[in-house]
């Protein structure tokens, strides 16, 4: 079993970088068994192929325009995946979706992706959250766990 | 009448630049570069601790991390003057050297080889003949019959199901696309063998930085890996061991499939060394130090004028003044205001981002890219320089590999090619590969030469760095994947006054200059064929030749859907 929790981002420019800080807070708070890895992909793309070959489950925490008010979540999965790539929600599927495409050519896609997002409410240059998308965090990281135990894996938290 | 055509985006992966031109007559009569995307993050380095730069522009690009890694950590040592141990010094270049194989193998066969290849022509070779054409150019164990067959059968599969996926913005069956079904065949099973050997790169980057994707060991003064020949949980020298074993399996790739596919299909494609000259000012750094300070390079740099080799002069130092004093950067074509005047050109000590947008203008302003110049002249940057730059200081290995693949181009092309048809756009994928088993070879020398020092007992890595009153002015270059990387820093008692990078995109897709001179893409575009402007492959030939990577020298991202091209007539 092989799982990896994906945060993607540019922690420069403020709320788009949502999705490393949660896996930072995962990362921070919570073991988490060896069959799972955390990685802060930042805005990287075919780096990361490697890690991201034949997994069990792939959980893309990341900012993603959804056309809701600022800082509402949203999980995708399933169909809306592919939809989700389609349509360019988020700045960093140029790259990312080369990957899962780079994965589906060579027979080594994820068996499952789900994709925890949540709409930005500023994306200007600065290393801070802005303070409504930072009030969800804590939020997002509980349906990182949920979507976790969900593919069998508990995580227990750091004392 | 001419057409103008707009490709926005013009890279397949990482996005953000835009290129209009005009064509007339089947050929590019003018071209404009545009950045679309705002980079303003030296303004968030202002007020920090300059040994956290690094970290932070690391951030800046989604493909070149450590490079900017490494060029910060260099700009703040310069600055302070600060050597660092020779043990450090080849680490960093090992995560260089490993670092720009795995750009140069996915550029090619990832993000610019189907400009050349038509995948969908591959469907109808003959695994046969593909194989014994493969085997006649190499003895690479990937190229027999039932490999290249299996390869088939995949894209068969994915074409069946009407799902090209990563192959869907292709140009398939383009009339400039040139190659045999074979031919093809071959390049598409080497893409395939390429997305499992690029790993290895990138294990050899992730052992030695520590992490992946973004190196964590690289600290001001040195690098942050404790070194130890038996000890668990440093870099051990079973680590080392298993650094070295991908290290073997890379350059296997580099030399017996990379080096001869580009100089197969440049044999193939031999009328394209007569497009995309335009700029011959070449301008590369030298890197891979071999001492602490930064004044023995492994690999010359320096500047070339007017493609004439006998022009070099070279760059030599941490702390040389001819590179030092010459770089400087106008906004009058771009989307910032200088506070002196827009006609100015500022060197990076004293540069300025001051944003002002206007929209897209012809003859005004029209990209959030500056425009570099090297003492008041447009460069062009990246392998093409630095290999030609090597040639010209007598650097050996460039020779050999240099040669190697310009006789089998001219055997391939039935003519003599030679040195001058590298200033062309099939000319740089062939400097690339070059330059890249170039770095295969150095990259092996790197790791012989810290076994060799670390046997003598010294493992030092870190050199603490101490930061006096007052100020002081640092430089760090590196020669990147592609090309010129510079930051620029101004400290002024612990803390970062001024931060500027001038990244290899800025050289080569700059807009027009203070003096109205074109960018490198601006001027390498005209007299470009154009056979379709609905289907402008030609114009992406050559701007991918130069391998854009605007994540970098641009910023910011709001961007909605894109149709790749648009074309209007004028």
């Amino acid at each position: 079993m092989r799982i990896v929790v994906l945060g993607i981002g540019n922690i420069l420019l403020s709320d788009e970088g949502v999705g490393v800080r949660v896996v930072e807070k995962l990362e921070a708070e919570y073991i988490v068994p060896p069959e799972v890895e955390i990685i802060d992909g930042g805005t990287c793309g075919m780096e990361m192929l490697d890690q991201l070959e034949d997994l069990d489950g792939l959980i893309v925490v990341d900012c993603v325009r959804h056309g809701q008010p600022p800082a509402t979540p949203i999980l995708l999965r399933g169909d809306q995946v592919p939809v989700f790539f389609k349509t360019k929600l988020s700045p960093h599927q140029i790259s990312l979706s080369d990957v899962l495409a780079s994965l589906e050519l060579t027979d080594t896609a994820p068996k499952t992706t789900v994709i925890i997002g949540i709409q930005p409410a500023s994306m200007s240059l600065g290393m801070e959250l802005t303070p409504e998308v930072a009030a969800r965090v804590p939020e997002l990281l509980a349906t990182t766990i949920a979507e976790l135990k969900a593919l069998g894996i508990t995580v227990e938290a750091r004392s | 009448m001419s057409k103008r055509v707009t490709i926005d985006p013009v890279t397949r992966i990482e996005g953000h630049l835009r290129v209009d031109v005009e064509v007339e007559a089947g050929h590019v009569k003018k071209a404009w570069a545009s950045g679309q995307m705002w980079r303003g993050v030296e303004n968030i380095l202002i007020g920090r601790d300059p040994r956290d730069a690094w970290a932070i522009t690391q951030r800046i690009c989604g493909v070149c991390t450590t490079v900017h890694a490494m060029a910060s950590v260099r700009a703040v040592e310069n600055a302070l003057q600060l050597e660092i141990p020779i043990n450090a010094q080849y680490i960093r270049n090992m995560i260089m050297l490993a670092h720009g194989i795995h750009d140069h193998i996915v550029h090619f066969y990832h993000l610019s080889a189907l400009d050349w290849v038509d995948v969908v022509s591959a469907l109808k070779a003959d695994p046969g003949k593909a194989a014994s054409l493969a085997q006649s150019l190499s003895n690479w164990n990937g190229n027999s019959k039932a490999e290249f067959t299996k390869v088939q059968d995949r894209i068969k599969g994915f074409v069946g199901t009407g799902q090209l996926g990563i192959f869907t913005n292709g140009y398939w069956g383009h009339p400039a696309m040139k190659l045999s079904p074979e031919v093809n065949l071959m390049a598409v099973a080497h893409y395939l063998q390429a997305l499992e050997v690029q790993r290895y790169a990138n294990k050899i980057v992730s052992i030695l930085g520590s992490k992946s994707p973004h190196i964590q060991n690289v600290a001001v003064g040195g690098v942050a890996n404790a070194l130890s020949l038996d000890s668990q949980s440093v870099l051990t020298m079973e680590r080392l061991l298993a650094v070295k074993e991908w290290m073997i399996k890379l350059d296997d790739f580099v030399k017996n499939v990379y080096l001869i596919d580009v100089a197969a299909i440049g044999g193939f494609y031999a009328d394209w060394t007569k497009y995309g000259r335009g700029i011959t000012d070449y301008l590369s750094v030298p890197d891979i130090p071999l001492d602490g300070k930064g004044t023995v390079f492994a690999l010359p740099g320096g500047y070339i004028e007017g493609g004439k080799i006998e022009s070099h002069k070279p760059i030599t130092s941490f702390n040389d003044k001819f590179f030092l004093d010459g770089v400087s950067e106008a906004v009058t074509h771009s989307w910032y205001n200088y506070s002196g005047g827009n006609d100015k050109s500022l060197h990076p000590y004293k540069g300025e981002t001051t944003p002002n947008y206007t929209d897209f203008q012809d003859d005004g302003k029209y990209s959030w890219l500056k425009s570099p110049t090297f003492y008041g002249k447009p460069m062009q940057v990246g392998p093409l320089p630095r290999v030609l730059n090597m040639l010209a200081a007598g650097h050996e290995p460039t020779k050999k590999y240099a040669t190697a693949a310009l006789d089998l181009v001219s055997t391939i092309a039935g003519a003599k090619v030679g040195l001058d048809a590298l200033h062309s756009t099939i000319g740089r994928h062939a400097a690339r590969a070059v330059g890249c088993a170039v770095q295969s070879d150095e990259l092996m020398k790197q790791w012989d030469l810290l076994l060799a020092n670390m046997g003598k007992g010294d493992m030092k890595t870190f050199n603490k760095p101490t930061f006096p009153k007052g100020e002081q002015m640092g430089v760090g270059f590196h020669e990147a994947p592609r090309g010129v990387l510079s930051h620029w820093v101004v400290i002024e008692s612990g803390v970062i006054k001024n931060y500027q990078c001038v990244v290899p995109t800025t050289w080569n897709a700059a807009p027009r200059n203070e003096k109205n001179e074109p960018g490198a893409y601006e001027a390498c575009l005209l007299g470009n064929p154009v056979a379709d402007p609905e289907k402008p492959l030609e114009v992406l030939r050559t701007v991918h030749s130069f391998d854009p990577c605007l994540a970098c020298a641009v910023h910011v991202v709001d961007q909605e859907n894109n149709p790749v091209v648009t074309v209007r007539a004028v």
